[in-house]
């Protein structure tokens, strides 16, 4: 478990959790990127940009 | 082999290649570009004894530079800065498909909305006005009357970054409901899907539904030219049926292939690690000599 940065809630995660990975909070919505899997750390995620993708 | 990884979000996609790379035993070094410092003469201490980089930026920006830094500090970079500099702009990608007789959509290029207009009005209703970089179907516009060109082209002239000041017009192709995504290194298809939708675009992003395609011969030639026209790699080449045959409306450097794996039986990571490992093989040799 991990705490969402949002809204405080309870963010649970799998066992093969990657830093860089983006996590949806279930509670608020919030896209959550792991920075740290050791112990885990949630930050906000960047927003979208124009030139990603393929 | 010390594979590195360059990424800024880790996707499924990138699971799926960390997850054989390591379970073949590979060692892998994840490189977060957005903490990295690229020197003109001096690689990141985080390049050092890696046999191999595959790029999986996310933002095309990146992916267009890191990869000439790559090649700079003579690390081997997949795709090449010269495959993604062809892909990530749709102008350079339909200039490099033509200038290899691959069938490809009729588009005209213009710079001022009123030439772009005079290009709309010629190619008639509908015709579709396309970002010159961008991916995801994101700002992509089937225009279906004269006024709706009117509107799209002033709030392109008056809004956003400068490419949106080059208007890539194109022609509208009644494909069947579908397109065909297929997955290739080096001109060698891995596997193919249909991607089907009511809605005029099929991106996979947009949601359009997805199902195993067996390509036949004309296809997978097709693949293998549109592959070595810019410039081979691991690549997500795009094609429309087209009544008895295809056209191919563009090639992807920084290929997703989530869905893709969830629609063949096909392992696609295996398939990109096999590949990645026998491109790695092959530098060494090169390099050897």
């Amino acid at each position: 478990m991990a705490e969402c940065v949002e809204c405080g809630a309870d963010v649970a995660l799998h066992d093969d959790l990657e830093v860089g990975e983006i996590l949806d909070c279930t509670t608020c919505g919030a896209e959550l990127e792991v920075t740290d899997t050791n112990p885990p750390v949630l930050e906000k995620a960047p927003e979208l940009e124009e030139d990603w993708g393929e | 082999m010390n594979v590195g990884m360059l990424y800024s979000r880790i996707r499924k996609d990138e699971k799926l290649l960390l997850s054989e790379l390591r379970d073949r035993g590979h060692e892998v070094t994840k490189i977060d570009v957005r903490k990295q410092r690229f020197n003109i003469e001096q690689a990141p201490p985080a390049f050092d004894d890696l046999d191999l980089v595959i790029d999986r930026c996310l933002a095309t920006s990146r992916s267009l530079y890191v990869t000439q830094f790559c090649e700079a500090y003579d690390v081997p970079v997949v795709n090449s800065p010269d495959t993604a500099e062809v892909c990530a702009d749709k102008v350079k990608n339909s200039l490099a498909l033509t200038r290899a007789g691959i069938p490809t959509p009729n588009t005209d290029v213009a710079f001022t909305k009123d030439a772009a207009m005079e290009i709309i009005e010629d190619f008639g209703y509908p015709c579709v006005l396309k970002p010159v970089i961008g991916s995801w179907g994101r700002l992509m516009a089937k225009i279906d009357s004269k006024s709706a060109a009117e509107a799209i082209l002033e709030h392109k002239a008056t809004l956003g970054h400068y490419e949106h000041k080059v208007f890539y017009v194109q022609e509208f192709v009644e494909k069947p409901g579908r397109d065909i995504r297929v997955l290739a290194t080096d001109g060698e298809p891995v596997a193919a899907m249909v991607r089907s939708s009511d809605h005029w675009l099929t991106n996979a992003a947009q949601g359009a539904e997805t199902a195993e395609f067996e390509l036949d011969d004309e296809a997978r030639d097709l693949v293998e030219q549109a592959s070595d026209a810019v410039g081979g790699g691991l690549l997500g080449v795009d094609l429309m049926e087209t009544g008895d045959s295809y056209t191919v409306h563009e090639v992807n450097h920084t290929v997703e292939f989530k869905a893709l794996n969830d629609t063949t039986d096909v392992d696609v990571p295996a398939a990109v690690v096999d590949w990645l490992e026998a491109t790695a093989a092959e530098r060494q040799e090169v390099t050897a000599q």
